[in-house]
């Protein structure tokens, strides 16, 4: 996966937890919990998709790269280059 | 305080109804459904058990609360956060105006909670090969006990008193009688109480009712819930839900509410005999223990809403209580509501209050429907078959549940006359 699908596949999967959530307006570098209505059991949800799709494992120690987008990219890239 | 401001402090009326019922979403169509006898039974196709008939309700599900919420909560608390929401609509109070949200108790009967979420995290870590780290963080938070009433008061801000009564099917009138019990001991101004099942969603009740034989077979679902007809074979279940507005009569007089009725006499009792089957002898003192609390005699009540399911032994059982406690009631009718919607279980009791409420106004007893051949040991006066039956007025209804390990309720309701 490159970054631009794996940007499409958090959008997918942020878009299946909140229907309403307005993703368009999204900026990439601000955390997603501050501009989405987005609590720590939906992080959780985000975390658990990313189990399922990709069989991915994220230690709890490494949440905080998970804070916007773009973090979540850079962090994603490399551990879903080969998928 | 004179006698009469006392007396009307410790009278509790019911003034708003919220429902979703196999059928309908509101009282009004509920009613007009019962009373020209149309069923709300279809068909469900459920993960390992095929189809079998079964009450699916259809209700604006994001009227109160946004999809998100949906999808995180229970089916429960979905059903009771519409519930809430219609009867407090439909009562006309607005919280934080008559009432404080921290005097307002939240009184939940289930028969059961989690097993639905329960079989659908099995289900879904069967997918990864049963490794739990797929299981769902929602887990726990979805199964807690008091989980639908706390989304009910998580929907609206009410931070009084919320928790869930457990009584088999006997459990929304359990709730019923929990929240008029807070009322009068002053714990809490307004109650939102009543019952919610969400048991369709658990193959596992469907196969365990099979397994005991239990389990309704129909080729036209609309057919196969047909409590006192020979060819009754079990219970169709259903989800569904229905939450009371309960209120002390001087406060509700007060605000000028609607009044549906008032709570004249209630009884709770076990059965202390048997895992699954019913007992009249204590089914009959449960009546008659209500009839006292209610200061009534059986002659005085218009008509008994029977808890009977469609299954052999449960309709006889209770027609032998009833035949115990009312051997000479000529003006007394009786009806049953499962045979419309099927067995709603922790919201049955409720459910099938709430559908005869409106017969307080309208007069009219609505039938038992599917009832081609009686069962003679069923055979009780006044049974309304078929065909609505008016009555010259109906001033009193005896409702009835009965659960499962022996537990017996029954409530009279009257009339409301100051």
């Amino acid at each position: 996966m490159n970054r631009d699908d794996i940007k499409d596949a958090l959008l997918e999967i942020i878009g299946d937890i909140d229907e309403e959530a307005d993703l368009d307006a999204l900026d990439a570098d601000k955390p997603l919990r501050d501009q989405l209505d987005l609590d720590s059991m939906d992080f959780l949800d985000i975390v658990m998709e990313l189990r399922k799709r990709y069989k991915l494992q994220i230690p709890e120690d490494e949440y905080p790269e998970l804070i916007t987008l773009n973090s979540c990219i850079k962090y994603l890239e490399p551990k879903l280059r080969e998928i | 305080m004179s006698r009469e401001n006392k007396n009307n402090h410790e009278r509790i009326v019911i003034t708003g109804v919220g429902l979703a019922a196999p059928g309908a979403d509101n009282l009004a169509d509920f009613r007009a459904n019962l009373l020209s006898g149309t069923s709300g039974i279809s068909t469900l196709d459920l993960r390992y058990m095929g189809v079998h008939p079964a009450g699916l309700c259809s209700f604006d599900e994001t009227r109160y609360r946004k999809k998100k919420e949906n999808k995180r909560g229970t089916r429960a608390g979905c059903i009771g956060v519409y519930c809430a929401g219609e009867a407090l609509k439909d009562s006309g109070i607005t919280l934080g105006a008559e009432y404080d949200p921290a005097r307002t108790g939240v009184y939940v009967g289930l028969t059961e909670h989690g097993t639905v979420e329960t079989e659908n995290e099995v289900y879904n870590i069967s997918q990864y090969g049963y490794n739990v780290d797929y299981w769902t963080h929602h887990h726990n938070p979805r199964t807690v006990l008091n989980n639908p009433a706390g989304e009910i008061t998580m929907t609206f801000g009410l931070t009084g008193p919320h928790y869930s009564i457990g009584a088999a099917c006997a459990a929304g009138n359990a709730a019923l009688i929990q929240g008029l019990q807070m009322l009068r001991l002053g714990e809490v101004d307004l109650a939102l109480c009543g019952g919610l099942s969400e048991c369709v969603g658990s193959f596992g009740i469907f196969a365990s009712f099979r397994a005991q034989g239990a389990l309704a077979e129909h080729e036209d679902p609309t057919r196969a819930s047909r409590p006192f007809d020979m060819a009754r074979n079990g219970i169709v279940i259903s989800e569904g839900g229905c939450l009371f507005t309960l209120e002390r009569l001087d406060s509700a007089l007060q605000r000028g509410a609607k009044i549906y009725g008032e709570i004249a006499g209630y009884a709770i009792n076990s059965d202390a005999k048997d895992f699954v089957l019913p007992y009249s002898p204590r089914q009959s003192e449960c009546m008659v223990l209500a009839l006292k609390r209610a200061g009534m005699q059986p002659q005085d009540i218009s008509l008994i809403n029977t808890h009977a399911t469609g299954t052999r032994q449960g309709d006889i059982e209770e027609c032998k209580a009833i035949r115990a406690v009312f051997a000479d009631c000529p003006k007394t009718f009786v009806n049953n509501t499962k045979s419309l919607i099927g067995h709603a279980m922790g919201a049955a009791g409720v459910l099938e209050l709430a559908g005869n409420l409106p017969a307080f106004t309208d007069h009219m007893v609505h039938p038992t429907i599917n009832l081609d051949e009686l069962d003679p040991e069923c055979a009780l006066p006044n049974l309304v078959s078929g065909e609505t039956r008016e009555l010259p007025q109906v001033d009193s209804i005896l409702n009835s549940s009965f659960g499962m390990v022996g537990i017996n309720s029954v409530l009279v309701v009257k009339r409301f006359l100051a």
